[in-house]
């Protein structure tokens, strides 16, 4: 016994390193897996706190570009209400558009995050505003994220340029879909992959939200092919995505909620137990 | 309490804050930033407690970690360099590191250039290994190192010949 305490009083440096190596090795490993990080996020009050005051001062330098991206939004939504005035009648009620199970909640990027191959961004509502994880984050031009923690006034979200990141895809002319994945290089650029050799894939083709994860609505837009290529077996292609977001400049952005996502989930459950 | 407690917990703070605010949006090039609150570990006064100094090393890089939604990477990183300085040291000070009589201030140049060179090589090799963790990625991880060790190096070597206190 005593030469167990000697041991641990010599060698209590080294142990206490080992102690402290293992631990963040833990905290490491833990964010690689999705939504198992539970202690480590920016979304707690003291760091959350922070980055809020430091997204005051830091919002005045991007006022213009902001407005702009907004007015572009604005623009095009005006579009979208004037040019379909001539279906828009009482007697049309059009079943297809995603208004009735999706309900948006506006919030702003505190601190945003590219330059990692794990990039977590923070958004400044919580499960007060009744944000909860899996909702999906987009901004004006395309998508941005999935919530992954929150906290009460703030939350984190898995970026598409994440590493861990898979969100279901497809072509916008054909239904072919596959998932999309970062190979956390740049941040203009994601990849798809698993879309089957058959499909028509041209440079220049839209790629938009499949919906399948119901998560985010059907054709929300993500980007343009850059280029693409055969995998290793020739079965699926590997395509180079061109986002339309610059995810170097996000301001505004918009959680979506799936409100029947409970229902949906559960139907699923239950077909796949039987 | 004394003046050097204090002045750890200044540096610990202020190095935080200047990490968070603003050397984690430099992203030069896309992705090199440079982790300058690796001094907190290369300035640690020697004759310290290493128990002391191991565990305030990993609680910076929670700190840091904890702001940059990072998992434990800096807290690894930074451990590791913790525990491994006195071997360092001693290659770098040779003698007057037996003697614990080193002053950051007045040591020479070229062996304080080595010193937080490797200190830093070290630490930015372990965080982009744990950051990237694939084996296939190496160039990546290679390449994401030399790049940050060089902007990190340099600044920390600016900021230690500004805040040196040299009495002439």
């Amino acid at each position: 016994m005593q030469q167990i305490i000697n041991f641990i009083i010599r060698n209590k440096t080294f142990l206490l390193f080992l102690l402290l190596f293992t631990l963040s090795l833990t905290f490491t490993i833990q964010t690689h897996s999705y939504h198992k990080s539970k202690f480590i996020n920016s979304a707690n009050f003291l760091t959350g706190g922070v980055y809020n005051s430091l997204s005051n001062i830091n919002n005045y330098f991007g006022l213009k570009t902001q407005n702009e991206i907004l007015l572009e939004e604005n623009s095009r939504l005006n579009a979208i209400l004037h040019n379909s005035k001539s279906v828009n009648d009482s007697s049309f009620t059009d079943r297809t558009t995603f208004n009735k199970n999706y309900r948006f909640t506006p919030a702003n990027i505190l601190k945003n995050s590219f330059a990692s191959s794990k990039n977590v961004l923070l958004l400044n509502k919580g499960f007060s505003d009744s944000i909860q994880q899996d909702f999906g984050v987009i901004s004006s031009k395309g998508i941005v994220g999935i919530i992954d923690h929150t906290s009460k006034k703030y939350a984190t979200v898995l970026s598409i340029l994440n590493t861990s990141s898979k969100i279901s895809a497809q072509l916008k002319k054909t239904n072919h879909f596959g998932t999309l994945t970062w190979n956390g290089q740049s941040p203009y650029f994601t990849q798809l992959i698993d879309i089957p050799k058959i499909a028509p894939v041209n440079v220049g083709d839209t790629i938009v939200t499949s919906g399948r994860s119901s998560i985010f609505p059907k054709g929300i837009s993500i980007g343009i092919i850059h280029d693409f290529k055969l995998d290793a077996a020739e079965n699926y292609y590997e395509i180079n995505i061109k986002l339309f977001n610059d995810m170097t400049n996000l301001e505004h952005v918009y959680v979506i909620e799936n409100t029947d996502i409970q229902e949906i989930t559960n139907l699923l459950n239950t077909s796949q137990n039987e | 309490m004394n003046s050097v407690t204090y002045a750890n917990m200044v540096r610990f703070i202020l190095l935080v804050g200047l990490q968070v605010v603003v050397l984690n949006h430099i992203n030069f090039l896309g992705y090199i930033n440079p982790y300058t609150y690796i001094l907190f570990v290369i300035l640690f006064p020697i004759k310290n407690s290493r128990t002391l100094f191991v565990f305030l090393s990993f609680l910076m890089g929670l700190t840091i970690d904890l702001f940059s939604d990072s998992g434990g990477i800096h807290a690894a990183s930074c451990v590791s360099i913790a525990y491994a300085r006195p071997l360092i040291l001693k290659f770098c000070f040779g003698t007057i590191y037996e003697y614990q009589t080193i002053k950051f201030d007045t040591v020479e140049f070229g062996s304080k250039l080595l010193y937080i060179t490797i200190l830093t090589v070290i630490h930015h090799l372990i965080l982009f290994s744990l950051e990237i963790f694939n084996i296939s990625k190496i160039i990546l991880t290679l390449q994401k190192t030399l790049f940050s060790s060089i902007f990190t190096i340099i600044l920390c070597i600016l900021i230690t010949i500004i805040f040196s206190r040299k009495t002439k």
